[in-house]
């Protein structure tokens, strides 16, 4: 039984205050706050089996690689991923998406064309743009709808045999629709094009089988899922990985080091180098336990009810504008209430303990779609209560009555 | 009055709010009323660029003061920038070169100078002193 009570005494940072007033913490598509166990797993690691991993003999490393192996384990299991060393850990979401476009750079050549939609965040869009100046490829944009939906018939249009590469995120950070990737990746296919998914935004809310999804390419950030920062996954499909160049050289990457020739070592270590965080992919292990023992499917139907809870009391406020309308959509509320800025809604709702996100949340094309300078965002978890979006909505009122 | 009297002044008259909520409605009301640049100097060249809100910052001197016109898109910034301009405007630029700004920290508006509300305050009065010292080098 899904008991959200329960569940809050797992997070001990919802206990604490802000500005005097019990913490609302509503931006948890910018991180999500992070389980006892988690937190646990970290001060063990370190108070009881910190060593370098898969060198050292002693028993200490071998504890160490065997937790660190352990997680990526789960975290193949999770994403039912067909072959543990398709499992790469990097730092994040950023970094996994720039070991592909910095390999590719070898790949492709002049004309090439690339595609790209334009509710991504410049995570997804930077290392792209700079993939595409080295190389002198094409950057095409799937334009989006009035409702922030990915317009489909654009981007069949823009499909081409020179297509190359589609990138394209699961669910957008600023409005959280869930995009049509199924499609999105089938499409490609038929004309030999491979497409990566930032999973970033979705996978805290929804289960993702790459197996049955047949993507390329898979990258994922653990500080979102209940796990530590500065952790992330790479998925990528097994002959695709090897054809690609190392990202960094150093140690744990190799298979043999001469000054006249290093040859590498295989997956998933060529894309490894150098001391992981070792920690933090171990938590980022537990994290992915924790999630499924409260069950993503009972995690997602509660956020929905959250979703829908929130959607309407905010439209009750008049002159508030949601932006992204989609029935498939995370639970992530977009809004601006008439010329107001965003930053002084932000500040206000700080004073009063409630923790969202305003500004352009680093996704500036969306924002020149709508010609605004930005939105307030609130987005729930699991965690949050239809309580606290009662006090959201009470502190946003009093805001607005100051601000107008 | 001179840029201490007019810090001292301004936290004397925050002393009698009682929460933050009077001392933003303060804030509010000040960032409404008043024009605080002439819009021909609202231009990309003036622009300090913050994540979240925009700060313009225009400077011209004035006999041996310098005056500053400034302007934000949100309202809570443009109160902090019709103090700060109260400050030092018609201040002389060596006085604003050796004033210090912890007359924010008393009033209770700290948060706002941190590099993580990225609004351009923090940028704004650097900006303030860049230009006391180029108009200082001029004077001399």
């Amino acid at each position: 039984m899904f008991d959200v009570k329960k569940i809050r005494e797992d997070f001990p940072i919802l206990k604490r205050k802000v500005n005097g007033e019990n913490l609302i913490y509503f931006d948890n598509a910018a991180t999500s706050q992070t389980p006892i166990k988690v937190i646990n797993s970290i001060s063990s690691y370190y108070s009881n089996y910190n060593a370098n991993i898969h060198r050292g003999v002693h028993s200490l490393s071998q504890e160490a690689t065997n937790a660190y192996e352990l997680a990526r384990k789960k975290i193949q299991d999770h994403f039912n991923i067909s072959k543990l060393n398709e499992v790469i850990f990097t730092s994040g979401t950023t970094h996994s998406i720039n070991i592909i476009a910095s390999g590719y750079s070898s790949l492709l050549k002049k004309g090439d064309e690339l595609i790209v939609s334009a509710l991504e965040h410049h995570s997804n869009i930077v290392p792209w743009q700079m993939l595409c100046e080295r190389s002198e490829l094409t950057l095409k944009v799937i334009p989006i709808t009035q409702e922030g939906t990915l317009d489909m018939k654009a981007y069949d249009s823009l499909l081409s045999q020179k297509t190359k590469l589609v990138f394209v995120n699961h669910v957008s950070n600023a409005l959280g629709i869930i995009n049509p990737i199924e499609e999105i990746i089938s499409k490609a296919h038929k004309y030999g094009a491979k497409v990566l998914i930032d999973g970033a935004q979705s996978a805290p809310h929804i289960k993702t089988d790459l197996k049955l999804l047949d993507v390329d390419y898979y990258a994922i950030s653990a500080h979102k899922l209940c796990g530590p920062t500065g952790v992330g996954m790479l998925y990528g499909k097994e002959d695709l990985l090897n054809d690609l160049p190392p990202y960094q050289g150093g140690g744990e990457m190799i298979s043999e080091v001469t000054f006249k020739k290093t040859t590498y070592a295989g997956l998933p270590h060529k894309f490894e180098a150098g001391t992981p965080n070792i920690s933090g992919v171990i938590a980022f292990g537990v994290a992915i336990d924790y999630l499924n023992e409260i069950d993503l499917e009972q995690i997602s139907t509660y956020e929905n009810e959250l979703l829908e809870y929130g959607t309407n009391q905010l439209n009750l406020i008049q002159g508030l504008r949601i932006y992204g309308k989609s029935k498939n959509k995370t639970p992530v509320i977009s809004f601006n209430v008439n010329e107001i800025h965003t930053y002084d809604i932000g500040c206000i709702l700080d004073k009063m303990g409630i923790a969202v996100r305003t500004g352009h949340h680093c996704a500036q094309p969306i924002m020149d779609f709508y010609k605004i300078p930005g939105t307030v965002r609130a987005s729930f978890s699991f965690y949050n209560t239809k309580e606290e979006i009662d006090i959201m909505i009470i502190a946003l009122n009093k805001a607005i009555q100051m601000l107008q | 009055m001179t840029i201490k009297e007019l810090q001292k002044e301004i936290v004397n008259e925050f002393s009698f709010f009682e929460n933050w909520t009077q001392r933003y409605e303060y804030m509010i009301e000040l960032g409404k009323s008043l024009p605080l640049i002439n819009i021909k100097y609202k231009t990309n060249e003036n622009i300090i660029k913050g994540c979240q809100s925009k700060v313009w910052v225009f400077a011209e001197l004035n006999k041996d003061r310098l005056e500053f016109t400034a302007d934000s898109d949100a309202i809570i910034t443009k109160g902090i920038i019709a103090l700060l301009i109260r400050v030092f405007s018609n201040q002389h630029p060596k006085d604003i070169l050796e004033a210090e700004t912890g007359f924010i920290d008393e009033i209770g508006l700290k948060e706002h100078l941190s590099p993580t509300r990225a609004n351009g305050l923090g940028s704004m009065i650097k900006q303030i002193k860049m230009y006391a010292i180029a108009f200082q080098t001029q004077l001399n």
